[in-house]
C-alpha cells in the first residue's frame, strides 16, 4: 500500500511549496498593520525564529526566482533574511 | 502505605474575599479554649481541636443543613440543644458536646434511623466505611425497640404483601448503584449535586416518611440529568449510593495521592487500592485545583489501564503491510536505534524527529526532547500543544512575557464578571465549570461568546447575562469590537495602562481599535450579533468589577488563533484586569499535561522554560550539561514534519503517547506523510490509529504505573504516584532512556525525581521544584524559585514578566475557508464530557454508555432544507474529504453552522478538517471548515478503505509453536 491508497479523489491537495507561500503571506497579514520598516523586521524575525532551515532556504530560493504568489511585504521580509 | 483518611470538619471554612481579614472569636468547648475565624460553626471549631461531634447530614464541602439532629450540643446560659452544624461559634460561649441529656437525645434519634434501616451490615458494601455505623457506635446505641412490622422502606414485602414503600435498587449507572432501602434521607447527595457539582439532578420527593431521593421525575440515574460526577456517591454516608467497584472488590486498604491523567484541570485523587487492584478514585480535599470534586472521567474512567486491548509486549515489522511480530525489549530497542542511525546516515541529521506527549509526565517529555536534541542532534521535536494551545504560548509571551495563564482556579471566587470565549467548561473542564457556576450562583455576571448555545449559556440556576453567538471564525473582529467600545466610550483604566504598559504602543492600539470600521455597528452583520449586545457585553466587562477572561480551543484553533489571544490580552490590559485575584487571562488547557509538555521544551524553537534555541547562553548551558553542542536552528513543527516527509527528506519519527493520525487535521495529508516514513515508532497503551502506519510499537504504561509530575492549566505542578507495577515492564521514561542508551547516550536516571532535579537546574522558573518539595506542599505553581519560594498563584502582580505590557495591533483577516455554493455550511468541532480527546482511553470504559458515537448537530432549518431527519446517516463533505455519520437535530447550533466531536476513529472527523492553520504557530484551524451535508446510504469510500487497511495493519503474527 503506497501513497495512492491514501489518495482520496475528493481531497484537494496542496504542495508543500504552495503551503510555504500561503504561510508566508498569512504572517505578512499580521504585520502589515505596522509601519513598513517595523513590518519587514517583525516578519523576518518571525520566520527566522520559527521556520526550520530547509523551509527558510526554500522560500528564499522562491523569492530569488521571482517570488510568484508572495505579497510584497512577504517578499521584502524574506529577502532580508540572513543566509 | 495506609489508607489516607481526611478529617471531615462538618461545615466549610468561612470564605475570605480577597483583601478582607476576618475577625476571630474565642470560645470554650468541653473545657478547651479555641480561637476561630468569625462565621465558623461550633461543629467545625470542635473538630479543629480534635473533638468530633456525631453528625449525619453535615459534611465539610457543603453548607450546613441541620436536619439529622445528631450533632446537638448544650451552650451554658442558652436554653435548648442547638445543632452544632448550624450554630456559629461566638465569643465567650461555653459549649458541652457530651452530657446525659445529649446522649439520650442522640440515642433516641439514632434508634429511629436504625428502625428503618436494614441490619445486614456484615454483607453490606459499605461495611467499614459507613457513617451510620460509625455514628451508631459513637452515640452508644445498644438496642432498637421498634421492629420492622410497621411501615418501612427496607423490605420488598411486609407480612407477605408487596410493600408500597419499597423501591428497588437502581443500577442503571455503569459506575454506581442507588439502593433506596438504605437511604436515611440526609440530603447530602442532593446538596452535593446542587452545591458542589451544580447540576441539580436530584430532588427529595415526598414528605416525612414518604420522602425519597430521586433523580428527576423518578427517572433512573442513567436517563436523568445526572452527569455521573460521583459527588453524591462520595457524600452519601451510607451504602445507598455506592461505587460498583466497591461492591465487586470490597473496601480498599491503602491509598496514594495522585493526579488525574485526563484534562487540564488537574484534579488530585486518592487512588484507593486493594493490593495492586484499584478500587476507587476519591477526589482529594487538599487538591488545590479540585478541592475534593471530580468529573466522571477522573473518578470512574480508569478501567482502560487493564483493558484487554492493551498491548504489553514490544512489536516490530519491516513494512506496514506485514503483521506485527512480538519481540523482546532488547530487540525492539536495538532495532529502533539502528533504524534511526541508518536513516540519519543516509538522509542526514535532520531527517528524524519526535513528538512528546501531553498525556505523559513532565519528566517524560523532557527526556524525549533531550533525546532528540542531544542524541539525534537536531531540534525536530514538537508536541500536540501545536494543535491546541500553541497560539496561547505565542500570544501571551508576546504581550505579557510568559506562555501561560495568569491566575489560579481559586481566583474565580473573587471574580465579578466572567467572560467565557470559545470554551465549553461544563464539557471540557467540568470541575472548573462547577466552581465557575458556584460563583455565578453567588452573583457573578456571565458573558458567553460562542457560536453554540453551550450549557453554560443556560442551565440550572445559571443564565448568561450576554450570549454573543458569533459566526465561527470571527473572534478577532468580535474582540476588536469589544475593544472599540472600551476605548471610544472612555472605559479604559488609564492609570493601569500608564503605569504598567508601554504608553506609545497603547496609543497606537487605541487609535487602531477606535476606527469606525471596528465598531460593533460596522461588524454586526458578519458577526451575526447585534451591536447592542456587543456594547452591553463590553460595558459589563469593563465596568462590572473584577473581570476575568476564560478561553479555550474555540479561540486558538483558527487561522487567527494567535491574533485572538493577543486581542484578549490587549482587552484585559486596557481595562486593568491583570495582576490581582479575580481577574486575568485564563487559557483552559485541553490535555492533562499540555502546559507541562510546553514548559519542558517540547517546541522545536525553544528549550525548557521558553527560551529560544538561538539564545547562545542558554543553549550552551544545556549543551554543557549534556556534553554536546546543540543545533542552534529551530526544528520542524508537526505539520512541517508531514510536509517534509511527503517531500522525502524526513524519514523517521518517535511518537510518544499521541495519536496524531486521529487528532491532527486533514487526515488524508497526515496519512500520506506517515506512509512516507521509513521508521515510525509509536509508544502507547493501545494500537492507536497512528500505529497503523508504524514499524515499531513500544508499549507504554498508564499514569497508575509510574511516578512523575503533571502541570495543569494554572501552572500547578503535581505528583502522580505509582500504585501498581507497569504491565509492560517499564515506565515510559525508562523506555526513552533505554533508547537513548542504545543510541550511545550516557543516561543513568534511577527515578523520575532525578529528571526533575535536572529540569530545575536548567530552568529558572523551576529552580526550587523537587519531588520532595511537592510531596511536602502537595503542589506548587511555577515560577517557583528563590524570588517566589511558595510558587506564584497570580502572575504579573506589580509588573509584567516582560517589563511593560505590550499592546499589539490585531487586524482582522477573514479566513480563506469560506462558505460558498459547494460548501454552504460551517463545521465547528468540540468535545463532550464523558469522552476525552481521541477517546483511546474513555472509549475503553463504560463512559461510552453516554457517547457511543460522534454525531453531527445540525439546526432544524438546515436539516429540513436537506430532507435530513434526526438520526439519519448523512454525508459530511469538505474540500479535504468526506465522512458519513449520524445527524442530531439541535437548536444549540445556529442556522448555517454544524457541529461534531472527534472522539471516535470510525467517524474520523479530521478527514474533513483542512490544512489551514494559525499564521504564527501553525495550530490547525479545527474550528472552521466549510462543508455540505447530504443524505448518505453508507460509509464513504475513504472510511471503508481506511477501515479495511486499519484492521489489516493491526494484525499480530501468531508465534509458531517452539
Ligand atoms: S453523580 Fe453528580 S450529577 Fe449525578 S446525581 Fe450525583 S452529584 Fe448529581
Ligand atoms: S442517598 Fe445517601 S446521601 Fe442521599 S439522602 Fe440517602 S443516605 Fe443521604
Ligand atoms: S478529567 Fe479533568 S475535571 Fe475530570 S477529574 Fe480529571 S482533571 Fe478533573
Ligand atoms: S449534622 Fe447537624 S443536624 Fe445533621
Amino acid at each position: 500500500m503506497g501513497h495512492s491508497q491514501f489518495d482520496d479523489e475528493e481531497h484537494i491537495t496542496t504542495t508543500s511549496d504552495e503551503r510555504l507561500i500561503y504561510m508566508a503571506n498569512q504572517i505578512g497579514k499580521f504585520f502589515v498593520a505596522r509601519p513598513l520598516d517595523q513590518a519587514v523586521k517583525g516578519m523576518a524575525k518571525h520566520i527566522a525564529d520559527f521556520w526550520d532551515p530547509r523551509m527558510r532556504a526554500k522560500i528564499r530560493a522562491h523569492v530569488e526566482s521571482g517570488g510568484e504568489g508572495l505579497d510584497p511585504l512577504a517578499c521584502e521580509a524574506i529577502a532580508s533574511l540572513q543566509k | 502505605m495506609a489508607l489516607i483518611k481526611e478529617i471531615d470538619y462538618g461545615t466549610p471554612a468561612p470564605r475570605v474575599p480577597d483583601g478582607v481579614e476576618l475577625a476571630t472569636v474565642t470560645l470554650t468547648i468541653d473545657g478547651q479554649t479555641v480561637t476561630v475565624p468569625e462565621g465558623t460553626s461550633i461543629m467545625r471549631a470542635a473538630q479543629m481541636i480534635g473533638t468530633t461531634i456525631p453528625k449525619l447530614c453535615a459534611t465539610d464541602n457543603m453548607a450546613a443543613f441541620g436536619s439529622c439532629r445528631m450533632c446537638l450540643i448544650e451552650i451554658e446560659g442558652r436554653g435548648g440543644t442547638p445543632a452544632s452544624c448550624t450554630t456559629p461559634a461566638a465569643n465567650g460561649i461555653v459549649v458541652h458536646t457530651q452530657t446525659d441529656k445529649l446522649k439520650r437525645l442522640r440515642n433516641g434519634v439514632m434508634e429511629l434511623y436504625i428502625s428503618d434501616h436494614p441490619l445486614d451490615c456484615l454483607t453490606c458494601a459499605a461495611n467499614g466505611d459507613c457513617e451510620l455505623q460509625d455514628t451508631a457506635g459513637a452515640v452508644g446505641l445498644r438496642e432498637v425497640r421498634y421492629g420492622y412490622d410497621g411501615r418501612n422502606h427496607v423490605f420488598a414485602k411486609t407480612n407477605g404483601l408487596a410493600n408500597p414503600d419499597f423501591i428497588k435498587k437502581d443500577d442503571s449507572n455503569p459506575y454506581f448503584t442507588y439502593d433506596p432501602s438504605k437511604c436515611i434521607v440526609c440530603n447530602r447527595c442532593v446538596r452535593a449535586c446542587d452545591e458542589v457539582q451544580g447540576t441539580f439532578a436530584l430532588t427529595i420527593s415526598g414528605r416525612g416518611l414518604d420522602s425519597r431521593v430521586s433523580p428527576g421525575q423518578n427517572d433512573p440515574f442513567l436517563s436523568s440529568e445526572c452527569v455521573s460526577c460521583g459527588a453524591c456517591v462520595q457524600a452519601c454516608p451510607t451504602a445507598t449510593l455506592t461505587e460498583k467497584a466497591v461492591i465487586d472488590i470490597g473496601q480498599p486498604e491503602h491509598s496514594a495521592v495522585t493526579t488525574c491523567a485526563y484534562c487540564g484541570v488537574g484534579c488530585t485523587f486518592k487512588a484507593e487500592m486493594r493490593g495492586e487492584q484499584l478500587v476507587r478514585m476519591v477526589p482529594w480535599k487538599d487538591g488545590k485545583a479540585n478541592h475534593g470534586h471530580s468529573c466522571v472521567k477522573g473518578r470512574f474512567a480508569w478501567g482502560y489501564a487493564t483493558h484487554r486491548e492493551r498491548i504489553t509486549k514490544p512489536m516490530i515489522r519491516a513494512t506496514i503491510h506485514e503483521p506485527w511480530r512480538e519481540v523482546s525489549w532488547e530487540e525492539a530497542i536495538r532495532h529502533t536505534a539502528s533504524e534511526f542511525k541508518r536513516i540519519q546516515e543516509k538522509y542526514g541529521k535532520r531527517s528524524v524527529g519526535g513528538i512528546t506527549s501531553s498525556r505523559c509526565t513532565n519528566e517524560e517529555s523532557f527526556l524525549v526532547q533531550k533525546l532528540i536534541r542531544q542524541g539525534f542532534g537536531n531540534n525536530n521535536v514538537d508536541t500536540c500543544a501545536r494543535v491546541c494551545h500553541s497560539p496561547t504560548g505565542y500570544g501571551l509571551s508576546q504581550t505579557y512575557g510568559t506562555s501561560a495563564g495568569t491566575q489560579d482556579f481559586d481566583s474565580v471566587e473573587d471574580t465579578d464578571v466572567i467572560l467565557v470565549i470559545g470554551a465549553n467548561p461544563p464539557d471540557a473542564h467540568p470541575v472548573f465549570a462547577s466552581r465557575m457556576k458556584q460563583r455565578i450562583r453567588e452573583g457573578a455576571k456571565l458573558i458567553v461568546i460562542d457560536p453554540r448555545k453551550t450549557d453554560l449559556v443556560r442551565s440550572a440556576h445559571i443564565e448568561a447575562d450576554f450570549h454573543l453567538p458569533l459566526r465561527p471564525s470571527t473572534n478577532v473582529a468580535m474582540l476588536n469590537a469589544l475593544a472599540h467600545v472600551v476605548v471610544t466610550e472612555g472605559l479604559v483604566d488609564e492609570d493601569f495602562v500608564r503605569e504598567r504598559c508601554d504608553w506609545d504602543e497603547f496609543q497606537d492600539w487605541a487609535e487602531f481599535v477606535a476606527r469606525p470600521d471596528h465598531s460593533p455597528e460596522a461588524v454586526a452583520e458578519y458577526l451575526g450579533v447585534s451591536a447592542d449586545d456587543v456594547r452591553g457585553a463590553a460595558r459589563l466587562y469593563a465596568t462590572g468589577g473584577r473581570a476575568a477572561i476564560y478561553y479555550g480551543l474555540g479561540v486558538t484553533e483558527h487561522s487567527q488563533g494567535s491574533t485572538a489571544v493577543i486581542a484578549i490580552a490587549n482587552l484585559a490590559m486596557a481595562t486593568g484586569n491583570v495582576g490581582r485575584k479575580g481577574v486575568g487571562v485564563n487559557p483552559l488547557r485541553g490535555q492533562n499535561n499540555v502546559q507541562g509538555a510546553c514548559d519542558m521544551g517540547s517546541f522545536p524553537h525553544e528549550l525548557a522554560g521558553y527560551r529560544h534555541i538561538s539564545n547562545d547562553v542558554v543553549r550552551k548551558q544545556f549543551g554543557d550539561m549534556w556534553g554536546v553542542e546543540l543545533d542552534a536552528e529551530p526544528g520542524l513543527r508537526i505539520p512541517n514534519m508531514f510536509d517534509a516527509a511527503v517531500d522525502g527528506v524526513f524519514k523517521g519519527m518517535y511518537v510518544q503517547g499521541e495519536d496524531i493520525l486521529q487528532s491532527d487535521p486533514d487526515t488524508v495529508h497526515v496519512s500520506a506523510g506517515l506512509a512516507a516514513l521509513e521508521c515510525l515508532v509509536v509508544q502507547d497503551l493501545f494500537l492507536n490509529e497512528t500505529a497503523t502506519f508504524a514499524h515499531v510499537f513500544l508499549p507504554g504504561c498508564s499514569f497508575l504505573e509510574k511516578d512523575g509530575t503533571f502541570t495543569n492549566a494554572e501552572r500547578r505542578i503535581q505528583l502522580i504516584r505509582k500504585v501498581m507495577a507497569p504491565k509492560n515492564g517499564y515506565g515510559d521514561w525508562e523506555v526513552t532512556q533505554l533508547l537513548a542508551r542504545e543510541m550511545g547516550l550516557d543516561w543513568n536516571y534511577e527515578h523520575p525525581s532525578q529528571i526533575m532535579d535536572e529540569i530545575a537546574a536548567l530552568t529558572p522558573t523551576f529552580a526550587n521544584v523537587s519531588f520532595a518539595m511537592l510531596a511536602e506542599k502537595g503542589s506548587v505553581q511555577w515560577p517557583c524559585n528563590d524570588a517566589a519560594p511558595e510558587g506564584t498563584p497570580t502572575m504579573h502582580i506589580d509588573k509584567f514578566v516582560r517589563g511593560k505590557g505590550r499592546f499589539m495591533l490585531t487586524e482582522y483577516v477573514p479566513t480563506d475557508e469560506r462558505v460558498g455554493p459547494r460548501f454552504p455550511l460551517l463545521l465547528t468541532t468540540g468535545r463532550i464530557l464523558s469522552q476525552y480527546n481521541v477517546g483511546a482511553q474513555t472509549r475503553r470504559t463504560a463512559n461510552s454508555t453516554w457517547h457511543e458515537k460522534d454525531v453531527l448537530e445540525i439546526h432544524p432549518q438546515d436539516a429540513e432544507d436537506r430532507g435530513v431527519r434526526d438520526g439519519d446517516l448523512i454525508k459530511l463533505k469538505s474540500r479535504a474529504g468526506a465522512i458519513a455519520l449520524h445527524a442530531k437535530i439541535s437548536e444549540k447550533v445556529a442556522p448555517g453552522v454544524v457541529y461534531t466531536t472527534f472522539h471516535h476513529p470510525d467517524t474520523q472527523a479530521n478527514v474533513i478538517t483542512t490544512d489551514y492553520s494559525d499564521w504564527a504557530t501553525n495550530c490547525p484551524e479545527y474550528k472552521v471548515t466549510a462543508v455540505q451535508v447530504t443524505l448518505a446510504n453508507g460509509p464513504t469510500e475513504w472510511q471503508e478503505r481506511y477501515d479495511i487497511f486499519a484492521r489489516e495493519s493491526r494484525k499480530v503474527a501468531v508465534e509458531p509453536a517452539e
